[in-house]
């Protein structure tokens, strides 16, 4: 991803889609950083024992993948005013490969210095944030 | 269930925290980002949801942690955190209903310095029936 922060950013444009890669060692990384060790996030036998098909990733591990993207949009982290979402349908990580988050972004409005933006994040091609929006800083 | 007393409580945080370096460079490199002068954005969920979850596991407010799903959340970022900033996360439990068995529970939590709001955030949490 190129660092933009453009500020000829206008409504309705489509921003660059990127794809990030999820794996259980991602997952691993997410829990000692965010101090979420829920072990359905890491031990495949536990995550089964409560009805998920395999790991899940942690909802907020894809809000921070998009937040990143949503930070390079904007051309830094100190630009981002708003981010948020809901968590439609988990990303599920088996042990033996990686899964994409493929995010991207559509303008939706202009003004006083800031943009905001519809925001989507998939995986498989399946939505995993639904109304996902930011406004940022341009 | 949670206790009908504890809905649109402001619970202040117990303690200060100071946001160190070694994590906001943890949280930075799961995303990739160079940049670690500041926190990313969802960085503030670390210290929020730790804070949510003592308060609503508190015997008082009686939610069980163990049935819990993150159902959506958002943040509000006046300045980003940065390391040295010495904080303190107040939670409100703004309003909690119940659809088909599942409780939902809207939780605010504001992180602030001595002098100044930096990140308001949202969470919706569903506990499950």
């Amino acid at each position: 991803m190129v660092d933009s922060g453009d500020p000829r950013m206008i409504k309705d444009q489509i921003m660059d889609e990127h794809v990030f890669y999820i794996n259980r060692a991602l997952l691993k990384q997410y829990a000692d950083a965010s101090g979420d060790q829920n072990p359905i996030h890491q031990d495949q036998a536990f995550a089964q024992s409560v009805g998920l098909p395999d790991v899940i990733a942690h909802g907020m591990l894809t809000m921070a993948l998009v937040g990143k993207y949503v930070s390079t949009l904007a051309g830094g982290s100190e630009k981002v005013l708003e981010l948020g979402g809901r968590f439609t349908k988990p990303v599920v990580v088996p042990a033996d490969r990686e899964v994409d988050l493929t995010v991207s972004a559509t303008v939706t409005e202009v003004v006083d210095g800031k943009a905001s933006l519809s925001l989507s994040a998939t995986s498989a091609g399946v939505k995993v944030l639904g109304m996902a929006k930011a406004v940022i800083q341009i | 269930m949670i206790s009908p007393d504890s809905i649109g409580r402001t619970f202040p945080g117990a303690d200060s925290i100071t946001i160190n370096q070694s994590d906001i460079d943890a949280f930075c490199a799961v995303v990739g980002e160079s940049n670690t002068s500041v926190a990313p954005p969802t960085f503030s969920i670390r210290i929020s949801l730790q804070q949510s979850e003592s308060i609503l596991t508190s015997p008082e407010v009686g939610i069980k942690w163990d049935r819990l799903v993150h159902g959506d959340q958002k943040f509000d970022i006046k300045r980003p955190l940065k390391a040295g900033d010495v904080i303190t996360c107040s939670s409100t439990i703004e309003s909690a209903r119940e659809v088909a068995g599942n409780e939902i529970i809207s939780v605010r939590s504001d992180i602030s310095t001595a002098t100044e709001l930096l990140v308001s955030s949202w969470s919706t949490l569903v506990i499950r029936a």
